[in-house]
């Protein structure tokens, strides 16, 4: 009784919309940022609440310096939190681990190591009794996912920014992790790189289910991936602003997506928060 | 063909790159459009070696005549002209005992590094007879459990070129193997790194002079019971005690500065300690490392000069003391030959480091 109204509540677009806690995979609760300055605090979030549900991929979008990484960061565990409690499956996080896999916005790769020795570095850590050959497989599996098959053993010093953003997404996925962060990882490529490297994110994507959550700066990036969108208010003491469902079906195609007639109405949504 | 195209990338690795150029020349590979590229590497270098030799030689011409005209003014005024006549003709002849001691010229060096070289020859075949003579004694000896006899004449030059090399790479080990794991905890550690700092900018600038007295000060007293030469000991400890700043700051700096990145991909994965040091740690400060490696050797091969002499341990610096104090007719030539070879052999300890960090380090543009 009690979970239907609440699975109706979801259909909502609303900021404190709660979803049944068997759902929730990662939960954000009254999470507040404070970095001390001479001039005293400044609060960067304050009064944040995000729940995201299993298999769902959200898209986080926002002007520049509203805090969006803080809060990623914050979720990977790599900045301290000031107030409130983060989440995972029901458990506060403390400190980073690999159930959240990061892709960084930066490929954040050893460049002394191939790209196989890059991806294998996080496989050992997390399945420390495969066996040797079987660590491999998953790692080859994963370069091959993102089409870096004749790469294995090419240094990542040698590889192309977007080569070296692909192994790094095998890297995040090859870790099975819980959650999957991804901080702008292809603000730094061209737009025909990116693209490809869209695609490529959405296909593992479409097979692994995993939890992910995304910043980006680009409208039809986050309209592409996500299942929901989720907008800050521009800082100091920013928090959501609005979330918009995307209800496109999955598995999507860039084409359809471009000639899907809601699209336009979801990017001008996306737009006048924006330039509000 | 492929042979030439590998020597090509060595000598250009090694920074020698101007070598292939003149195989080129020889070869008769050069095209009309390298043959500027040509001039400004061979051609310009030697000419500017051309002009060393020859200011060189006038400015030591120019010395000699000072010191010769003082030499026959002293002897006019002292013992009258006579005296000064005798001393003109003497200088005149080339006679040994009224030379002039001044910078000697080219030629008389060049003369001096020949005779270096058959003083060589003849002390190596002495030893080697000695050796052979001896053999079948020390086979006895050794048989009898004695300790065999050894040949204990005077060193050649070119021995005491090894001997100083030998000095310098036990220096340097010792700087490496204590400068790199401290600068690997400094580095990791800011608690180490304040008990450090101090200890650090303390004794950094001390000359090696005094770190050698220091050295010496506590060999001695450890190695009290035993009869053997110490020097050689003290000397080594004290170029590595002087040397090892440079390797200690840079790998501690090194350590310290990693990438972010890299330090948040480790803790996403949650590497152990181990792992973090020797996977990712280490590897992204290892040229700095080598940088400072690369300093240390330099800095170890010229105090190696200065402590030898103070320690009296076998070496070029030995050498060149002994020769300054003999005061032969050649000594200053030998002096000079000595400092070409100490520069000469500086500048290959450098490109063989050079070489061996561009080998180990992972972005190729990153060395110097």
């Amino acid at each position: 009784m009690n979970a239907t109204i609440e699975n109706k509540k979801t259909e909502v677009i609303t900021d404190n919309g709660l979803f049944p806690s068997s759902q929730v995979m990662l939960d954000l609760k009254k999470l507040k940022k404070v970095y001390p300055t001479p001039k005293g605090d400044y609060v960067v979030l304050e009064n944040l609440n995000l729940q995201i549900k299993k298999e769902e991929f959200v898209t986080i979008i926002g002007h520049s310096g509203c805090g969006k990484t803080t809060m990623l960061s914050m979720i990977a565990g790599l900045n301290a939190i000031s107030g409130g409690h983060i989440s995972v499956l029901g458990k506060h996080i403390k400190g980073p681990g690999p159930d959240r896999g990061v892709i960084f916005q930066s490929p954040s790769l050893m460049p002394w190591m191939t790209s196989l020795q890059n991806v294998l570095l996080g496989v050992n850590q997390v399945f420390p009794h495969a066996t040797k050959s079987q660590r491999n497989d998953i790692a080859k599996y994963y370069l091959q996912k993102v089409g870096l098959e004749d790469a294995f053993n090419k240094k990542a010093s040698e590889l192309s920014q977007g080569m070296q953003q692909r192994v790094g997404i095998a890297r995040a996925f090859a870790i099975k992790p819980k959650v999957l962060l991804l901080d702008e990882p292809f603000g730094m490529l061209d737009s025909l790189t990116r693209g490809e490297l869209q695609d490529i994110l959405i296909e593992i994507w479409n097979k692994e289910k995993i939890t992910a959550v995304m910043i980006t700066h680009d409208v039809d990036e986050a309209i592409f991936l996500a299942d929901r969108v989720v907008m800050m208010t521009s800082g100091p003491k920013a928090k959501i602003g609005d979330i918009l469902n995307i209800d496109f079906e999955r598995p999507r195609t860039r084409k359809a997506v471009l000639e899907h007639d809601d699209y336009y109405k979801y990017r001008k949504h996306l737009i006048d928060f924006l330039e509000h | 063909m492929k042979q030439s195209i590998t020597l090509g990338k060595v000598t250009k690795f090694m920074g020698l790159g101007f070598l292939s150029t003149l195989k080129d020349l020889f070869t008769g590979k050069l095209e009309k459009e390298d043959f500027i590229n040509f001039l400004r590497k061979v051609a310009v270098p030697l000419a500017s070696i051309l002009l060393f030799i020859g200011l060189w030689h006038v400015g030591a011409m120019s010395l000699y005549n000072r010191e010769a005209n003082f030499k026959i003014e002293k002897a006019l005024t002292d013992q009258g002209p006579a005296a000064a006549e005798a001393m003109r003709e003497c200088i005149a002849s080339g006679d040994i005992s009224c030379q002039p001691n001044t910078l000697p010229s080219p030629g008389q060096v060049w003369d001096s590094y020949k005779s270096l070289l058959r003083d060589h020859n003849i002390i190596s075949a002495d030893k080697a007879a000695f050796i052979e003579k001896t053999a079948t004694l020390n086979a006895k000896r050794i048989a009898e459990g004695k300790a065999p006899i050894t040949y204990t004449g005077r060193p050649s030059f070119i021995d005491q070129i090894i001997m100083s090399l030998k000095t310098v790479f036990a220096g340097f080990l010792l700087a490496l193997l204590i400068a790199i794991p401290i600068g690997i905890l400094i580095g990791l550690s800011p608690t180490l790194k304040s008990a450090f700092n101090w200890f650090i900018q303390i004794f950094k600038p001390v000359s090696p002079v005094v770190w050698y007295l220091l050295v010496f000060m506590i060999v001695k007293t450890i190695l009290i019971d035993s009869n053997g030469d110490s020097s050689f000991i003290i000397s080594f400890i004290s170029v590595g005690l002087c040397s090892m700043w440079a390797t200690l700051v840079n790998t501690a700096m090194g350590v310290s500065s990693v990438d972010k990145d890299y330090i948040n991909v480790a803790k996403v994965l949650k590497l152990g300690a181990f792992q973090k040091v020797f996977k990712v740690i280490l590897p992204s400060s290892l040229p700095l490392i080598f940088t400072g490696l690369k300093i240390t050797l330099s800095v170890a091969w010229m105090v190696l000069i200065a402590i030898e002499l103070l320690a009296q341990s076998p070496g070029l610096g030995l050498f060149v003391w002994e020769e300054f104090q003999n005061g032969a007719n050649d000594s200053n030539s030998k002096i000079i030959v000595a400092m070409f070879v100490i520069g000469i052999i500086g500048f290959l300890l450098d490109r063989i480091m050079l070489t061996i960090q561009n080998a180990v380090s992972f972005n190729k543009n990153e060395a110097i």
